[in-house]
Order: structure tokens, then C-alpha cells, then sequence
């Protein structure tokens, strides 16, 4: 090892590429950012699909209301106006396929003469269920047309003498034992996907161009005719897109912390453990993926013929990095000591944990530092013996 | 001092240069001359040690190419063919890269990356960006970085591709101060009349094979035509296809 040839290549890489507008742009604004932008559009979505129902007014047209004025009352006091409805059960059932409403609730004039007779009476819920957002409106005026038909049988039991309990074999009762910063950690569990990628965005040109670029622009060629060795050359080069994946990092923890900070979160019930010490741990846990993701990234662009060729590939290791995190949310694993062992799951776990404001594992933490250190030397190493190749040239 | 003995070297089936033999001394330019595709720059490649032959031998001052390839690398100032730069660098800091990967640090990178400016006449571009230098500034900037270290041996392989009249002019100028100092001078064309121009030794060689190796005068004679580009032909013309 030479430190001085390495700190040259280091220090040229780095201010090569801080002039770079392109790589600036992408590395330190755009990957670190894109997270963050995804992360509160889909929470802002999600707030109002499932804090409007509850508290705005439903707007639900109702074909027949005068034939129960007392069923119309009853919405009323739930929080449903009672729009107009077209003027007949074709017209409504037209008026929901062709969207003009999404749910029309048809109350027919026999219903009088069944609910006095103390038959079923029937009323009818005209919906279209494969409209998500009808679906969310039709379950509230189901809700609320069961609740009613539930007060009614409780009365009529009670008119009978019969106590109304009867019609309640069961309590059930759901109990949910997540805290708010665990349930915090099921959507927050993808932010560390959205880490990993503004990670891996951050050194992601300067890995294609220590080979690809440097071969594509003919100088690569006069650079290896010089007195030093081709490792020390390589290693320079990864480690200065070692040193941009953790600036890009760092970047995209600070903004996911001020996004937080701006979004309701409490309103979903999440309080997520989000605070600067948990940034500066994460940062810690992170970044020894760096030295893994620019060695394999590296790794990938000497194989190929141009800087476009490696592009494409290049991305392709964007996405590896989501597989293992896929795998095992869909599998619900636990973190254990053996899945500490594959990097950006065992990434992703001790986040998730974090997240939820559980102990650090001293152990977990350990493993995944190494494992994922000794992988990313070994892929360096690998890069610096095809550095050595002749084929390098293309 | 250069000296290539019997050098082989195949890429899968073809093969590229098939028992090249020369010497090149100090203090003369010797000129590689030859056909597209007659095994000029893998034997050039083979001399800066970016390929290692198949067969034979090559050393730069008596340092082996393939056992003590440092030592040699640290004995010429190349200039392969195509040189690019570093677009967002300027030349200076072009030229002070490969200068410090050389070993040369301090005052002494500074001085010498000065002297090297002067020597090519680079003072008007010398501190921009290289991103839109014109090719013979380019080739300017990429010979510089070559020269910084004030190499004994310079290999130039095609150096005038691409340059205008002007530009051509200043690389012969160039290429005659570093014989004047003493320098083995190796580069390679296929252009006749530049070799012709500059060259006190032609080593022409054709199909992976020197066709012949002297001086000007020599070749003339030798292939009893007046006119070099004859010559040329002529000389080609004697080498036995595989």
C-alpha cells in the first residue's frame, strides 16, 4: 500500500468530480431528495384517504328518502348530507357506471309497509366496487345503515321484553398492542430503501467513470503508463465514491428529518423515534455500505464497452439492493444474527428498529458492520485484479 | 535507450506482432513506420507496459518491461494514441496530476510543471478547463504531462493524428529539441513524409514484421528507389505473409 499515490488519485477524483455539474446534480441533490418528495406524497395521500371518511361530511345521494324520514334523520346525525338522487333506480344505477355518482342508496316506496309489517325492509346500496374511492363511501353508508337496523332490533326486543344482549352472543374485542412509534415502523420501513438508493445515486458516476469514463474519454490508457500501481489507482477511485455516497447519505438523512418534521404524522397515530441522534446512528449503521456499493458498482462498469453500456447496468445495482428488504417484509422475519449477515437487510432491520425505538442488539449491530465491510474489501479487491487485466483497454 | 528482441504477441487467433527486433538510441529519433494494422502500437503498448508479450523481450534502460515494469514506466513519458484529458480540470492541473503520480511534490511539481508550460507554449490555455480545447492543445496538454517528468525515453504513438499545419509544425520542433537533449525519441506514424522529415532511423514494419531498419538514405539505397514513399512499398512488399 502506498497512502501517498492513493491520497493523489483521491484527492484529483474528488475535485473532478465536485466541478461536474452532472454528477453534483444527481449525487447530491436529486438521489437524496427523491426519497424524501416520494415519502410525503405518499403519506399526505394516505391522510387523507383515511382521516377524511371519519371526520368530513359524506355526501350521499338517496333515492326515496321520504318514504323513511326517519332512517334520513338518523344519516343526518352521522355526519351524511342526503343529496339528490336521480329520479329513478335505472337512472341511479346509470349515474354510478358512468361515475356522476359513486354511490346511490335506493330507499323503495314499499319500505313503509315492510317496516310496519315487521318484515325486512328492504333497502339498496347501488355501488361500483371497483372504484377504490366509491368502496371507502359505500362501507360508511353500509356502517351506517347497519347501525341503524341494529338501534331498531335492540327496540323492538326491549318493546317484546327481551333483553337486547341476546342478540350478542360474542364481544370481540381487538386489541392492538402496536406502539406509535412500531406502527411508525411499518411506513417508515421503507425509508431505508430510499437511504441505500441516494447512497448508491451518490458515488454512482464516479464508479462507471474510473473505468468505462476514464477508457471512453483515452485516459485511461496514458494514466496506467505511469510509475505506480493499478490497485493503488482503483482503490483511490473507490474510496473518493465512497467518500460522495456518504455526503449524499448524510444529505438524504437530514432532509428525511425536516420532512418529518412538516408532516402530521401524529394524526396517523405514528410517532416516529426520528430525532438527530437516531440520524447520526443511522448514519453510522449505513455507512459501511458504502465501500460495498462503489466496489460493486466499480465492479460492474468494467465489464462493460461505454459509459452508456454501464449506465444501464449500473442501475441495474440500484435495484439489487431492494430484493433481500422485498423477500423478507413479505416473509414478516424477525431480525436475527445469521440475517445480520446480508447486507441491506441487515441495513434495513437495525433501522426498522431504530425506528421503533428498540435497544440496539450490540451483537447485530457487529455483525452487519462486518459482514457487510468484509464483502465490500472483497469486491474491491476483485476490482483491483480486473484493473489489472489487459482487456481493461477494450 | 529502447531495445525490443523478438518480441510475439496473438489475440486469439490473429496474430499481431510475430519477432519484432530494434533498438532505438539515445539522442536520435527513430521513427516506427508501417500500415494500419502492422503491429505499431502493440508494440508500443508492449514498450509502456500497458500488454505483455507473448514471447521475447523489451527494456527501457535495461529494465524489463514485463519483471520491472515500474522501474521502467518510470524511465519514458508516453503519449498513447487518442490521449484525453480530464475535461474539468485545467491543463495545469492536468499536467500537475501526472506529476505528482510521478513522485514529483512541492516547489519542484510547481517548477517543473512551469518549465514543461514554457517549453510547449501553453501560456494562453495553461489555466483553463480543458473541456473545450481544440486537438492540438489537447495533444499539447497530454504531451506536457508526458514530459513533466523529464522522462529519458518518450514514446509518441501517432502524435500528429488529427493536428493542423500549424500544430504539426510545433510537435516536429518539439520532438527535435527533445533529440537535441538527448532523449531516445520513439514514435510511430503511417504518414511517409513526416517520418522522412524527422526520422534519423525508420524501422518499417509490416504484417507484425520489421521489413527493413536504417536510416533514410540506407532505405533509399537499399530498395534502390529515389522516392521514399517507393521505398516504402517496396520494402513492405518483401515481407512473407503467414
Amino acid at each position: 500500500m502506498n497512502p501517498r499515490t492513493l491520497a493523489i488519485v483521491f484527492r484529483k477524483e474528488v475535485l473532478d468530480n465536485f466541478r461536474d455539474r452532472r454528477t453534483l446534480f444527481s449525487a447530491l441533490l436529486l438521489g437524496p431528495l427523491f426519497g424524501p418528495m416520494i415519502f410525503a406524497l405518499a403519506i399526505n395521500l394516505s391522510l387523507k384517504q383515511t382521516l377524511g371518511d371519519a371526520t368530513e361530511p359524506l355526501d350521499l345521494a338517496v333515492l326515496g328518502a321520504e318514504n323513511a324520514p326517519n332512517l334520513a334523520r338518523y344519516l343526518r346525525s352521522h355526519n351524511i348530507n342526503i343529496m339528490r338522487a336521480p329520479p329513478s333506480r335505472e337512472g341511479a344505477q346509470e349515474a354510478v357506471q358512468t361515475g356522476e355518482h359513486d354511490v346511490v342508496v335506493v330507499i323503495p316506496d314499499t319500505f313503509a309497509a315492510s317496516f310496519a309489517e315487521g318484515r325486512p325492509a328492504t333497502v339498496e346500496v347501488i355501488t361500483d366496487q371497483a372504484n377504490r374511492q366509491a368502496e371507502r363511501q359505500a362501507r360508511r353508508a353500509l356502517n351506517a345503515l347497519g347501525s341503524y337496523g341494529q338501534e331498531l332490533a335492540a327496540l323492538r326486543l326491549s318493546a317484546r321484553g327481551v333483553s337486547p344482549l341476546v342478540m350478542r352472543p360474542l364481544n370481540v374485542d381487538l386489541v392492538d398492542v402496536s406502539t406509535p412509534s412500531g406502527r411508525s415502523a411499518m411506513l417508515l420501513g421503507m425509508l431505508s430503501y430510499f437511504f441505500i438508493f441516494a447512497l448508491l445515486t451518490g458515488g454512482m458516476n464516479l464508479a462507471i467513470d474510473s473505468t468505462a469514463g476514464e477508457r471512453e474519454r483515452g485516459s485511461l490508457e496514458p494514466l496506467l503508463c505511469l510509475p505506480v500501481r493499478r490497485d493503488q489507482l482503483i482503490f483511490g477511485k473507490i474510496l473518493a465514491a465512497c467518500l460522495f455516497m456518504a455526503a449524499s447519505l448524510a444529505i438524504s438523512l437530514v432532509s428525511f428529518y425536516v420532512t418529518l418534521k412538516f408532516l402530521p404524522l401524529e394524526k396517523l397515530g405514528m410517532t416516529p423515534n426520528f430525532g438527530p441522534p437516531v440520524v447520526l446512528v443511522a448514519f453510522l449503521l449505513l455507512v459501511p455500505f458504502t465501500l460495498l456499493g462503489a466496489s460493486l458498482m466499480t465492479l460492474v462498469a468494467s465489464f462493460t464497452k461505454s459509459y452508456k453500456e454501464a449506465q444501464t447496468w449500473v442501475s441495474v445495482v440500484l435495484i439489487a439492493p431492494t430484493l433481500p428488504i422485498l423477500i423478507v417484509s413479505l416473509l414478516m422475519v424477525r431480525p436475527s444474527t445469521e440475517l445480520m449477515l446480508i447486507p441491506s437487510l441487515s441495513q434495513h432491520l437495525l433501522l426498522v428498529g431504530l425506528i421503533r425505538n428498540e435497544p440496539l442488539n450490540g451483537l447485530h449491530v457487529a455483525v452487519s458492520i462486518i459482514g457487510t465491510v468484509v464483502l465490500g474489501a472483497l469486491l474491491a479487491w476483485m476490482c483491483a485484479r480486473l484493473y489489472r487485466r489487459e482487456g481493461l483497454l477494450g | 535507450m529502447i531495445r525490443v528482441s523478438d518480441l510475439h504477441k496473438a489475440f486469439r487467433e490473429v496474430k499481431a506482432v510475430r519477432g519484432v527486433t530494434f533498438a532505438a538510441p539515445d539522442g536520435r529519433i527513430t521513427g516506427l513506420l508501417g500500415p494500419n494494422g502492422a503491429g505499431k502500437s502493440t508494440t508500443l503498448r508492449i514498450l509502456y507496459t500497458v500488454m505483455r508479450p507473448d514471447a521475447g523481450r523489451a527494456e527501457i534502460d535495461g529494465a524489463d518491461v514485463v519483471t520491472q515494469s515500474l522501474e521502467a514506466r518510470r524511465r519514458i513519458g508516453t503519449l498513447p494514441h487518442g490521449s484525453g484529458l480530464y475535461p474539468h480540470l485545467t491543463a495545469r492541473e492536468n499536467i500537475a496530476y501526472y506529476g505528482r503520480l510521478y513522485g514529483i511534490s512541492g516547489s519542484e511539481l510547481d517548477d517543473k510543471v512551469q518549465r514543461v508550460i514554457q517549453q510547449l507554449e501553453m501560456g494562453a490555455f495553461a489555466d483553463r478547463r480543458s473541456k473545450g480545447f481544440s486537438q492540438g492543445q489537447r495533444t499539447k496538454v497530454a504531451l506536457a504531462r508526458a514530459l513533466v517528468n523529464e522522462p529519458k525515453n518518450v514514446i509518441l504513438d501517432e502524435p500528429s493524428n488529427g493536428l493542423d499545419v500549424m500544430a504539426t509544425r510545433s510537435l516536429r520542433e518539439l520532438i527535435r529539441q527533445l533529440k537535441a537533449a538527448g532523449k531516445c525519441v520513439l514514435f510511430s506514424s503511417h504518414v511517409m513524409q513526416e517520418v522522412a522529415a524527422l526520422c534519423d532511423e525508420i524501422v518499417i514494419v509490416a504484417q507484425g514484421q520489421v521489413a527493413m531498419h536504417d536510416s533514410p538514405d540506407g532505405i533509399r539505397e537499399q530498395t534502390g528507389c529515389d522516392d521514399l514513399e517507393d521505398a516504402f512499398v517496396a520494402a513492405i512488399g518483401r515481407v512473407k505473409p503467414e
